[in-house]
């Protein structure tokens, strides 16, 4: 019995399709795509194959525009860290929004012991990017912004076009981390006049071990691995290719499928959300409506999060996330409940649930009785 | 090998905690932590012939700040005073099968929840004067979370 599972955005299953379509890469056309013989042209098939598929679910003008990496840290860290040192003669200035993940937020910091700026955009307490202070702090310096699609902690959807808007009139590069929101929302790089964009495999139900930088055409990027000039040489090493592949096969079938199953999930999750705000004294976090149709954030007052996720984990076996500092290795709070303005002790009591393919509206009435269980049993051993 | 999850006693008090609760107008009444640290603790105390004859505690805050608590007020009950001033953090943590070790703050609060309550009891009989009572709650203040 495997519980019911709502931690879809930390890590998610493995669809049994790309496991499938995977496996051939593992014992049959494993070669290296650098390699002249059969085994790797079929593996550099293999590799432009899923490079189209990506490309495919983003609408990025070919599949030369997607680089392949280890992963959503690792790109990142390649869009932040290889844009700023290629353009630094232009300008050395950054901005990012303050809700960003720290994938981005730790590169851009790290930049500043070399004489970069940064500059971070407060959000409102939705989570909305604030496009005035956005606006009054590009200039033709600024030679990165980064904004994300959707937080992965509270959901909120950012205003991307207006964004992209700003940061072209004056600024020069917009990276998005779409990481949460690919494959829940449709994303178009060229309508949204996106630059540089990153994507996780495992969030479009693909492997771990693999990710994705968009590199828009023109773009002026250095890379951040030295070694054998794979991915035009901007991610050096022996592509991981099953996993690739894989990647691959996840946006395919995200493409086709994200319309359906996100709409089937978002019902669950509109579900989830009216009824446990009944409980006494919850709260959503986030925006209302402009978010992940597959995320439902909330936090209650007078409990934590880490004995909130325990309780639903071993009384209900149910999966949960949290924001709340005791959870963390760092034991500060979510950074992103605190940029929205809550209090430590409210940002405390964060709960998350993100849903998936495994769940379906007949376990809603399951998961409210467990949270209103949880919430009454940990009320009644507080002080507070 | 560094321990990630939560020993299985942890668990246990953590899901079945003793002495939760409330004594009214209590011989002894301590409180540590702080909200804005993600755990408060409090501890009521009833004392008869020296002894901890009852104890309840109600907690806010993590797993292992619950667990704690229901571990030290098993610890305590029963002993006299003296005896369960002498609890130590370390002895709720090795009680507990050991805590991972950015929760070891935890077992910090528990001991001295315990020992405010005893402090404030012997205030009260006038043992020691108010001063000396206010040490543990001090040893908080200005601390850093999770130190």
């Amino acid at each position: 019995m495997c519980g019911i599972y709502l931690d879809y955005q930390s890590a998610s299953p493995v669809d049994p399709r790309v496991h499938e379509f995977m496996e051939r890469y593992l014992s049959c056309d494993f070669g290296n795509p650098s390699a002249l013989h059969s085994r790797g042209l079929a593996a550099r098939a293999a590799l432009e194959e899923a490079r189209t598929k990506v490309a495919e679910l983003i609408n990025a003008e070919g599949p030369e525009n997607i680089i392949f990496t280890g992963g959503v840290t690792e790109a990142n860290n390649l869009a932040v860290r290889g844009v700023a040192q290629r353009n630094a003669g232009i300008g050395k200035k950054l901005l990012a929004s303050s809700i960003e993940h720290i994938s981005v937020l730790n590169p851009l910091k790290g930049l500043l012991k070399s004489g970069y700026e940064l500059a971070l955009v407060p959000v409102d307490s939705t989570g909305i990017i604030d496009l005035a202070q956005l606006e009054s702090l590009i200039s033709k310096e600024t030679i990165l912004t980064s904004v994300m699609y959707a937080n992965s902690d509270i959901g909120t959807i950012e205003p991307i076009r207006e964004v992209s808007d700003m940061v072209h009139e004056r600024g020069m590069y917009l990276h998005v981390d779409a990481t949460a929101a690919a494959g829940k929302i449709p994303l178009d790089v060229q309508k949204e006049g996106i630059d540089l964009l990153t994507l996780s495999s495992n969030d479009l139900y693909g492997p771990q071990g693999a990710g994705a930088l968009y590199v828009k055409p023109g773009v002026r990027i250095q890379p951040v691995l030295f070694g054998g000039g794979q991915e035009r040489g901007l991610r050096a090493g022996t592509e991981n290719l099953y996993a690739i592949a894989g990647m691959g096969e996840a946006a395919r079938l995200a493409s086709l499928e994200k319309a359906i199953e996100s709409s089937r999930l978002q019902a669950i999750r509109d579900g989830l959300i009216k009824e446990i705000l009944t409980i006494e004294q919850s709260y959503l976090t986030g925006h209302p409506t402009l978010r992940l149709p597959h995320h439902a954030s909330f936090r209650f007052s007078r409990i934590e999060g880490e004995s909130i996720l325990l309780t639903m984990d071993a009384m209900f076996n149910i999966q949960v996330s949290t924001g709340s500092a005791c959870s963390s290795r760092t034991l500060e709070p979510s950074h992103v409940l605190l940029a929205i303005g809550l209090k430590h002790e409210q940002a405390h009591g964060s709960m998350v649930m993100t849903l998936g393919k495994e769940n379906n509206p007949d376990q809603i009435p399951a998961i409210v009785n467990a949270v209103r269980k949880t919430v009454d049993r940990l009320r009644a051993l507080s002080p507070l | 090998m560094a321990q990630i999850g939560y020993s299985k006693k942890v668990m246990e008090h953590f899901m079945n905690p003793k002495n939760v609760g409330v004594i009214e107008n209590p011989d002894g009444y301590g409180k540590v932590g702080n909200p804005v640290c993600g755990d408060l603790m409090e501890i009521f105390i009833r004392v008869m012939d020296d002894r901890i004859d009852d104890i309840k505690f109600r907690t806010f805050g993590c797993g292992s700040a619950i667990a704690v608590s229901s571990m030290v007020t098993e610890m305590a009950k029963g002993k006299t005073l003296d005896e369960a001033m002498l609890i130590t953090r370390k002895d709720v943590a090795d009680e507990l099968d050991g805590l991972p070790p950015q929760k070891m703050h935890c077992s910090n609060l528990g001991a001295d929840a315990l020992h405010a309550a005893i402090k404030n009891y012997w205030v009260k009989i006038g043992k020691i004067k108010p001063e000396e009572a206010k040490e543990e709650e001090e040893s908080h203040e200005g601390e850093a979370c999770g130190t």
